[in-house]
Protein backbone atom coordinates (compact mmCIF):
# COMPACT_ATOMS: atom_id res chain seq x y z
CA UNK A 1 0.00 0.00 0.00
CA UNK A 2 0.89 3.57 -0.71
CA UNK A 3 2.65 6.11 2.11
CA UNK A 4 0.60 8.43 1.07
CA UNK A 5 -2.61 6.32 1.74
CA UNK A 6 -1.51 5.70 4.96
CA UNK A 7 -0.73 8.97 6.60
CA UNK A 8 -4.04 9.73 5.14
CA UNK A 9 -6.23 7.18 6.52
CA UNK A 10 -4.49 7.38 10.07
CA UNK A 11 -4.06 10.91 9.96
CA UNK A 12 -0.22 10.71 10.90
CA UNK A 13 1.77 13.59 11.32
CA UNK A 14 4.95 14.07 9.27
CA UNK A 15 7.58 14.44 10.90
CA UNK A 16 10.77 13.75 8.28
CA UNK A 17 11.93 11.59 6.15
CA UNK A 18 9.13 11.71 3.81
CA UNK A 19 9.31 13.04 -0.02
CA UNK A 20 5.62 12.61 -0.95
CA UNK A 21 7.00 12.87 -4.98
CA UNK A 22 8.66 9.36 -4.44
CA UNK A 23 6.07 7.27 -6.12
CA UNK A 24 7.37 4.03 -4.56
CA UNK A 25 6.57 4.60 -0.91
CA UNK A 26 4.92 1.84 0.10
CA UNK A 27 4.23 -0.53 2.69
CA UNK A 28 3.95 -3.73 2.58
CA UNK A 29 3.40 -5.39 6.27
CA UNK A 30 3.76 -4.26 9.98
CA UNK A 31 6.35 -4.52 12.41
CA UNK A 32 5.39 -3.77 16.25
CA UNK A 33 8.31 -3.67 18.55
CA UNK A 34 10.21 -1.44 20.99
CA UNK A 35 13.92 -3.62 21.14
CA UNK A 36 16.07 -3.14 18.29
CA UNK A 37 17.51 -6.38 18.21
CA UNK A 38 14.40 -7.51 17.91
CA UNK A 39 13.61 -5.34 15.16
CA UNK A 40 17.02 -6.45 12.94
CA UNK A 41 16.22 -10.38 13.92
CA UNK A 42 12.55 -10.02 13.00
CA UNK A 43 11.39 -7.41 10.85
CA UNK A 44 11.00 -7.77 7.15
CA UNK A 45 12.00 -5.10 4.49
CA UNK A 46 9.14 -2.81 3.55
CA UNK A 47 7.48 -2.96 6.87
CA UNK A 48 6.21 -0.35 8.55
CA UNK A 49 7.24 0.23 11.74
CA UNK A 50 5.32 1.21 15.12
CA UNK A 51 7.66 1.70 17.85
CA UNK A 52 7.58 3.92 21.39
CA UNK A 53 11.41 4.32 20.80
CA UNK A 54 12.42 7.52 19.81
CA UNK A 55 15.86 8.26 19.66
CA UNK A 56 18.55 8.48 17.05
CA UNK A 57 19.10 4.73 16.84
CA UNK A 58 15.74 3.60 15.61
CA UNK A 59 16.95 5.24 12.45
CA UNK A 60 19.66 3.88 11.70
CA UNK A 61 18.09 0.44 12.30
CA UNK A 62 15.41 1.53 9.76
CA UNK A 63 17.58 1.98 7.17
CA UNK A 64 19.55 -0.79 7.82
CA UNK A 65 17.00 -3.35 7.68
CA UNK A 66 15.32 -1.16 4.59
CA UNK A 67 11.85 -0.92 6.38
CA UNK A 68 9.43 1.68 4.84
CA UNK A 69 8.61 4.05 7.87
CA UNK A 70 8.39 4.59 11.31
CA UNK A 71 5.12 5.77 13.09
CA UNK A 72 6.06 6.73 16.54
CA UNK A 73 3.01 5.99 18.73
CA UNK A 74 1.25 7.42 21.68
CA UNK A 75 2.62 10.79 20.73
CA UNK A 76 5.84 10.35 22.31
CA UNK A 77 8.45 13.44 21.73
CA UNK A 78 10.88 13.03 19.46
CA UNK A 79 14.95 13.49 20.02
CA UNK A 80 16.25 16.48 17.94
CA UNK A 81 18.71 14.15 16.17
CA UNK A 82 16.30 11.72 15.56
CA UNK A 83 14.68 13.86 13.21
CA UNK A 84 17.62 15.32 11.40
CA UNK A 85 19.22 12.02 10.62
CA UNK A 86 15.91 10.79 9.33
CA UNK A 87 15.81 13.62 6.53
CA UNK A 88 19.32 12.71 6.46
CA UNK A 89 18.63 9.21 5.20
CA UNK A 90 15.44 9.44 3.93
CA UNK A 91 13.74 7.46 6.80
CA UNK A 92 10.02 8.29 6.37
CA UNK A 93 9.22 9.52 10.04
CA UNK A 94 5.35 9.88 11.70
CA UNK A 95 3.66 10.44 14.62
CA UNK A 96 0.56 9.45 15.96
CA UNK A 97 -1.56 10.09 19.24
CA UNK A 98 -2.52 6.29 18.92
CA UNK A 99 -1.29 3.38 20.48
CA UNK A 100 0.18 0.87 18.64
CA UNK A 101 -2.53 -1.06 19.06
CA UNK A 102 -5.19 0.99 17.70
CA UNK A 103 -2.63 1.49 15.08
CA UNK A 104 -2.04 -1.43 13.90
CA UNK A 105 -5.83 -2.39 13.53
CA UNK A 106 -6.08 1.02 11.42
CA UNK A 107 -3.52 -0.38 9.22
CA UNK A 108 -4.87 -4.05 9.44
CA UNK A 109 -8.50 -2.54 8.45
CA UNK A 110 -6.60 -0.98 5.38
CA UNK A 111 -5.48 -4.78 4.29
CA UNK A 112 -1.59 -4.20 4.80
CA UNK B 1 39.05 1.57 1.05
CA UNK B 2 42.04 -0.54 -0.23
CA UNK B 3 41.44 -2.25 -3.40
CA UNK B 4 44.39 -5.00 -4.17
CA UNK B 5 43.60 -8.25 -6.53
CA UNK B 6 39.79 -8.00 -5.87
CA UNK B 7 40.30 -8.05 -2.31
CA UNK B 8 38.64 -4.82 -0.44
CA UNK B 9 39.16 -3.69 3.44
CA UNK B 10 37.18 -2.00 5.33
CA UNK B 11 37.84 -0.36 8.81
CA UNK B 12 35.83 1.42 11.28
CA UNK B 13 36.54 2.86 14.73
CA UNK B 14 33.40 2.40 17.48
CA UNK B 15 34.07 4.38 20.06
CA UNK B 16 32.39 3.67 23.55
CA UNK B 17 28.66 5.14 24.38
CA UNK B 18 28.92 7.33 21.17
CA UNK B 19 25.29 6.41 20.38
CA UNK B 20 24.66 9.41 18.03
CA UNK B 21 27.13 7.52 15.25
CA UNK B 22 26.33 4.40 16.21
CA UNK B 23 25.25 2.42 13.14
CA UNK B 24 26.93 4.59 10.93
CA UNK B 25 29.58 1.89 10.51
CA UNK B 26 27.24 -0.72 9.63
CA UNK B 27 25.35 1.78 7.21
CA UNK B 28 28.52 2.81 5.09
CA UNK B 29 29.46 -1.09 4.70
CA UNK B 30 25.88 -1.62 3.49
CA UNK B 31 26.44 1.11 1.84
CA UNK B 32 29.55 -0.19 0.04
CA UNK B 33 28.06 -4.18 -0.84
CA UNK B 34 25.43 -2.47 -2.17
CA UNK B 35 27.49 -0.38 -4.67
CA UNK B 36 29.29 -4.08 -5.73
CA UNK B 37 26.02 -5.23 -6.91
CA UNK B 38 25.89 -8.32 -4.01
CA UNK B 39 22.89 -10.16 -3.15
CA UNK B 40 20.42 -8.53 -1.17
CA UNK B 41 19.79 -11.02 1.58
CA UNK B 42 23.57 -11.30 2.12
CA UNK B 43 23.65 -7.60 2.03
CA UNK B 44 21.23 -7.77 5.12
CA UNK B 45 23.03 -10.71 6.42
CA UNK B 46 26.17 -8.69 6.86
CA UNK B 47 24.04 -5.13 8.26
CA UNK B 48 22.76 -6.90 10.95
CA UNK B 49 26.04 -8.54 11.94
CA UNK B 50 27.88 -5.64 11.40
CA UNK B 51 25.51 -3.57 13.38
CA UNK B 52 24.97 -5.71 16.39
CA UNK B 53 28.98 -5.93 16.58
CA UNK B 54 28.89 -1.91 16.34
CA UNK B 55 26.10 -1.80 19.00
CA UNK B 56 28.02 -4.04 21.35
CA UNK B 57 31.19 -2.61 21.43
CA UNK B 58 29.52 0.87 21.80
CA UNK B 59 27.80 -0.29 24.68
CA UNK B 60 29.61 -3.05 26.43
CA UNK B 61 33.28 -2.34 25.62
CA UNK B 62 35.96 0.35 26.18
CA UNK B 63 35.38 1.05 22.22
CA UNK B 64 37.09 -1.18 19.38
CA UNK B 65 37.44 -1.49 15.65
CA UNK B 66 35.29 -3.07 13.07
CA UNK B 67 37.33 -4.35 10.16
CA UNK B 68 35.09 -6.40 6.95
CA UNK B 69 37.01 -7.85 4.27
CA UNK B 70 35.47 -8.67 0.80
CA UNK B 71 37.17 -11.37 -1.41
CA UNK B 72 35.61 -12.80 -4.39
CA UNK B 73 33.81 -15.88 -2.67
CA UNK B 74 33.72 -14.68 1.30
CA UNK B 75 32.56 -11.63 3.28
CA UNK B 76 34.80 -11.14 6.37
CA UNK B 77 34.05 -9.61 9.59
CA UNK B 78 35.78 -8.88 12.76
CA UNK B 79 34.74 -7.04 15.59
CA UNK B 80 37.35 -6.29 18.24
CA UNK B 81 37.43 -4.71 21.09
CA UNK B 82 39.92 -3.34 23.81
CA UNK B 83 38.05 -4.95 26.89
CA UNK B 84 37.15 -5.56 29.39
CA UNK B 85 36.47 -8.81 28.14
CA UNK B 86 33.35 -11.12 29.10
CA UNK B 87 33.24 -13.49 31.94
CA UNK B 88 30.83 -16.31 30.84
CA UNK B 89 30.44 -16.50 26.94
CA UNK B 90 28.54 -19.00 26.64
CA UNK B 91 25.81 -17.18 29.01
CA UNK B 92 26.83 -13.96 26.65
CA UNK B 93 25.71 -16.46 23.59
CA UNK B 94 22.15 -17.06 25.19
CA UNK B 95 19.12 -15.78 24.12
CA UNK B 96 17.89 -13.00 26.17
CA UNK B 97 21.21 -12.86 28.41
CA UNK B 98 22.17 -9.30 28.86
CA UNK B 99 24.36 -7.31 31.07
CA UNK B 100 23.14 -3.96 30.06
CA UNK B 101 22.52 -1.34 32.45
CA UNK B 102 18.40 -0.07 32.91
CA UNK B 103 19.42 3.36 30.85
CA UNK B 104 20.83 1.67 28.33
CA UNK B 105 17.52 -0.75 28.08
CA UNK B 106 15.34 2.14 28.09
CA UNK B 107 16.79 2.86 25.01
CA UNK B 108 15.57 -0.38 22.97
CA UNK B 109 19.05 -2.37 23.36
CA UNK B 110 20.17 -5.16 25.94
CA UNK B 111 17.40 -7.69 24.20
CA UNK B 112 19.76 -10.05 24.82
CA UNK B 113 19.62 -10.62 20.72
CA UNK B 114 23.29 -9.09 19.91
CA UNK B 115 25.42 -12.09 20.03
CA UNK B 116 22.59 -14.62 18.71
CA UNK B 117 21.64 -12.55 15.87
CA UNK B 118 25.45 -12.37 14.98
CA UNK B 119 26.02 -15.88 14.87
CA UNK B 120 22.31 -16.67 13.11
CA UNK B 121 23.76 -14.32 9.91
CA UNK B 122 27.02 -16.11 9.77
CA UNK B 123 28.24 -19.15 8.14
CA UNK B 124 31.06 -19.43 10.14
CA UNK B 125 31.17 -17.38 13.96
CA UNK B 126 33.90 -17.72 15.97
CA UNK B 127 34.45 -15.92 19.19
CA UNK B 128 37.34 -15.32 21.90
CA UNK B 129 37.65 -13.18 24.98
CA UNK B 130 39.88 -12.38 27.79
CA UNK B 131 38.75 -10.85 30.68
CA UNK B 132 40.26 -7.64 31.45
CA UNK B 133 42.34 -7.21 27.79
CA UNK B 134 39.36 -7.77 24.96
CA UNK B 135 36.80 -9.96 23.16
CA UNK B 136 37.49 -10.56 19.47
CA UNK B 137 34.26 -11.94 17.23
CA UNK B 138 34.89 -13.07 13.73
CA UNK B 139 32.15 -14.13 11.20
CA UNK B 140 31.96 -15.34 7.31
CA UNK B 141 29.67 -14.85 5.07
CA UNK B 142 29.49 -16.57 1.99
CA UNK B 143 29.13 -15.14 -0.98
CA UNK B 144 27.64 -18.13 -3.09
Amino acid sequence: MQISKIIEKLNLEIIAGYDKTKEDNKAEGVFICDLLSLVMAKSRSLDIWITIQTHVNVIAVASLMELSAIIIAEDMEIDEDTIVKADEVNVPLFKSKLSAYELASKLSELGV
Amino acid sequence: MDDKSGVINLEYEVIRYDFSKAGQASSEIKKVLKQLGINSNIVRKVAIATYEAEMNIAIHSLGGRIIVTITESNINISALDYGPGIENIKLAMEEGFSTAPNNIRELGFGAGMGLPNMKRCSDVFEICSKKNKGTKVDMKISLN
